[in-house]
């Protein structure tokens, strides 16, 4: 474990994020929750053929002033940039929105591979995948398009899929404060994925909103325990 | 004098179903007003896919915190009481039937209670979101939708024509014109909207409707 965890910036925090790689991105899709800061430095950086896996795909910048007044960006612009190979997400476009959401427009043009999860199983598959399972039965998606191509099981009379772990090579996620070893708390709903996907890649990297001296943080309200988080960037609200 | 419902009332009419302690989940879009319709003196849990139990109502805009969010990224109110939970938690209370009313929006419901609500022609890349889960795991699920399409078309039919979301899930279904029971027996109007006849409902409703012997025009 590398005990200098804190970097001075989202560009240096998300400088070795390889052609290729699989990537979690953390909070819900809209604002509260989403690492925005490292998104930025990720789609700046640019690299090429990522697997994303997030909850949403993000709309674009234009279109999230629909969301939060003056807008903000989130995933759109890595799919704006060509940057994503293959989407794995519960809500890939929204359909309250206008179909023009960069996901939705490199879909269309056969440009971006999407794999739809419901959310619970994309919880859970990340769950799976940070706890070392090799998957669960679940009752979500029997007798809809979700169990293509999936193993069914009937257990106590009621019918199961299959489902398997997701694991990233990175997850950039969004705390509230972070101590400096990495122990993480967050702030009302914008904690949504960020505890799940910090547990389930090799590599968690941390935007904060402040960071604090080990032994701040009350270990009771401790939520994402240190050893998951590799990499702290503290960009003050 | 005949109308239609607006979306206010169609989700005031769902809040009716809210019983004393209920663990409520309120789906994208119009299921997001019966917030604002909780009857007086009751009180209910929403729990929001998005990690938390028991927030308030939709904020003004003077209230608004971008970190407080129902599912349809509409910023509410604290409330005392409430609690904060991560995505897999929350869907825990979902899938295990800790939620005990879900009211989600739908394009069609079928007679037998078959649920498509969340893909639609010409837009393939729209996802299904908390909608599966809910659908399966909650205790009861009530739909609430336009009855017809912008063509008129029925929404509720035989058979979805639509992706599904989970079969045979739902429980009543409250349209602009009817209140409108599944059961094993078939679909039961209960309620019409007001100045609307039971066959005029049925003319307009793609699957054949049993009425209620205590048929009555929805009480606003």
């Amino acid at each position: 474990m590398t005990l200098n965890k804190v970097f001075q910036s989202c560009k240096a925090a998300v400088a070795d994020v390889f052609d290729g790689a699989t990537v979690m991105v953390g909070g819900f899709g809209s604002f509260g929750g989403l690492p925005v800061n490292l998104i930025v430095a990720l789609a700046e950086r640019g690299a090429k053929d990522l697997t994303v896996i997030a909850n949403m795909g993000g709309v674009g910048f234009e279109l999230t002033k629909r969301i939060k007044p003056g807008g903000y960006q989130d995933l759109g612009i890595l799919f704006e940039k060509g940057m994503v190979k293959r989407f794995i997400g519960s809500v890939p476009a929204l359909g309250g929105m206008p179909p023009d959401s960069p996901i939705e427009r490199l879909h269309r043009e056969g440009n971006v591979e999407i794999e739809t999860v419901p959310q619970g199983t994309l919880a859970e598959r990340i769950r799976c995948g940070a706890g070392g399972l090799g998957g669960f039965y679940t009752p979500v998606g029997v007798g809809t398009v979700v169990e293509k191509g999936k193993e069914k099981k009937v257990l106590g009379g009621r019918e199961y899929i299959l489902e398997l772990p997701l694991t990233a090579d990175f997850a950039l996620i969004k705390a509230h404060k972070a101590d400096t070893l990495g122990n993480l708390v967050y702030r009302q709903t914008a904690r949504c994925f960020n505890p799940v996907m910090a547990m389930a890649a090799k590599v968690t990297i941390a935007e904060v909103d402040r960071l604090v001296p080990v032994g701040e943080l009350d270990p009771e309200a401790v939520v994402t325990p240190h050893i998951y988080v590799k990499r702290i960037v503290e960009v003050p609200q | 004098m005949k109308s239609r419902l607006d979306e206010s009332t169609i989700a005031l009419r769902a809040a009716r179903e809210f019983t004393e302690g209920a663990v409520v989940n309120l789906g994208y879009g119009m299921p997001g007003l019966c917030a604002g319709f909780i009857p007086e003196g009751k009180t209910v849990f929403f729990q929001s896919e998005n990690g938390v139990i028991g927030y308030g109502s939709l904020a003004s805009d003077a209230e608004k915190d971008y970190e407080l969010i129902n599912a349809s990224d509409q910023p509410v109110t604290p409330a005392p009481g409430m609690c904060f939970f991560d995505s897999a938690a929350s869907f825990d209370m979902i899938r295990g039937g800790h939620v005990d009313i879900v009211v989600l929006g739908a394009y069609q419901v079928s007679e037998r209670g078959d649920l498509a609500n969340w893909g639609r022609p010409g837009r393939p890349a729209t996802g299904m979101g908390g909608g599966m889960d809910l659908a399966t795991g909650a205790g009861r699920v009530i739909v609430t939708m336009l009855h017809t399409t912008r063509e008129n078309q029925p929404r509720i039919v035989q058979e979805c024509t639509f992706p599904l979301t989970a079969r045979r899930c739902v429980s009543l279904v409250i349209t602009d014109l009817a209140v409108i029971a599944v059961t094993a027996a078939g679909l039961v109007l209960k309620e019409t909207a007001p100045g609307w006849t039971p066959q005029e409902i049925q003319d307009l409703t793609g699957a054949r409707l049993v009425f209620a012997p205590d048929l009555k025009e929805i009480e606003l």
